[in-house]
């Protein structure tokens, strides 16, 4: 899933700063699974918005809603009949479901109110790490299910840098070597005959090269 | 909730939770103990002050020690005054009262929920 954090509410005061009447807008997707942008996180935000700016002499109106995704159209279209009524939404959703309400209701100024961070897993509860980077052109079949792009701070492909010791990277001794686990993996599975395959190079133009991404598919399209 | 109470006007919250190790619901007080630092944390950001929420842990059995803790929050809170909400909305009602004063006949004094002195303590119990 897409993991966020919450910014800092200084930061999110500033930019509501103009207003006087705002949506604040959760989506059920992942944010709400990392506890960043669901109906609790959006209660709480606009609580906190409302007493600091009530404390402040200059009280804010807040519209609470939670989308069941700001990433499909039918689930903002939701939103068109009562924007028009408030200045302006913040939203708790990642970056793309902030741009998707900026492109669809275009006469109100669309706020982020997290920080989109990375995409991950929920290792234990209230701890999120990084395990996927989208480079579109996924090898894990062959690294024992363990992403080389993620995994290693150098995202290497050909084994481990000189800088592991001991199964820990050279940026942080809490961080584990990410070809220390591919290759610990490939042992316990009994397949080390993939690491020793001579691999091509990576094709990165599915990455970030070449702009936006998309992908268009026929079965489904109308 | 407890940030809905202090909107709704009260100027501090103590928040009672049973015995750490001695929960029904096993970590539910611990849990509450976090929440509880968190909303200190929103409280002091947002210009309410961190102090002016508490956690305490009792059992059911400490009807003489809650009544203790209770009034010395009151006291505490009684201290600090009123919520910066509580001050701006006394101000902001006492402008229309001393206008409506001035007028022959009109009525004056501030008054209602929110007002200067006005003390709500609200004690919740977290976890029976």
């Amino acid at each position: 899933m897409i993991i966020g954090n919450t910014k800092p509410l200084e930061q999110i005061l500033s930019m509501v700063e103009p207003f006087d009447r705002i949506v604040v807008a959760g989506c059920y997707g992942c944010v709400t699974v990392c506890r960043v942008g669901g109906d609790k996180e959006v209660q709480v935000l606009a609580s906190a918005l409302r007493l600091a700016r009530a404390a402040a002499g200059r009280p804010l109106d807040v519209r609470e809603v939670t989308l069941e995704r700001q990433c499909d159209p039918e689930y903002v279209e939701t939103m068109r009949p009562y924007v028009g009524d408030y200045q302006g939404v913040l939203s708790l959703a990642c970056g793309a479901g902030v741009q998707f309400l900026a492109e669809r209701l275009t006469a109100s100024p669309i706020l982020p109110a997290i920080d989109t961070t990375f995409i991950g897993v929920t290792e234990r509860q209230g701890e999120w790490a990084e395990r996927c980077q989208a480079c579109g052109d996924c090898v894990l079949h062959t690294t024992g299910g363990i992403c080389p792009v993620t995994r290693c701070s150098k995202s290497i492909f050909h084994g481990p840098c000189g800088g592991s010791m001991s199964g820990h990277c050279e940026i942080a001794k809490e961080v584990p070597c990410g070809w220390q686990l591919i290759i610990d993996r490939l042992r316990a599975l009994g397949r080390m005959d993939q690491y020793e395959k001579l691999r091509p190079l990576k094709n990165w133009r599915s990455s970030r090269d070449g702009g936006p991404r998309r992908i268009i598919r026929e079965d489904l399209t109308q | 909730m407890i940030l809905k109470a202090f909107e709704n006007g009260a100027d501090g919250v103590m928040v009672v939770g049973c015995l750490e190790g001695d929960c029904h619901y096993l970590v539910g007080n611990i849990r509450a103990r976090r929440r509880v630092e968190r909303v200190a944390r929103i409280l002091a950001q947002t210009g309410i002050g961190a102090q002016r929420v508490r956690m305490v842990n009792l059992s059911a059995g400490e009807g003489a020690k809650f009544v203790s803790h209770a009034a010395e929050f009151d006291d505490h809170i009684r201290e600090l005054g009123p919520s910066p909400i509580n001050v701006v909305r006394s101000k902001a009602a006492a402008v229309p009262a001393a206008a409506q004063a001035e007028r022959p006949g009109g009525p004056g004094g501030p008054g209602g929920p929110g007002g200067p002195g006005a003390l709500r303590t609200e004690a919740a119990r977290e976890q029976r």
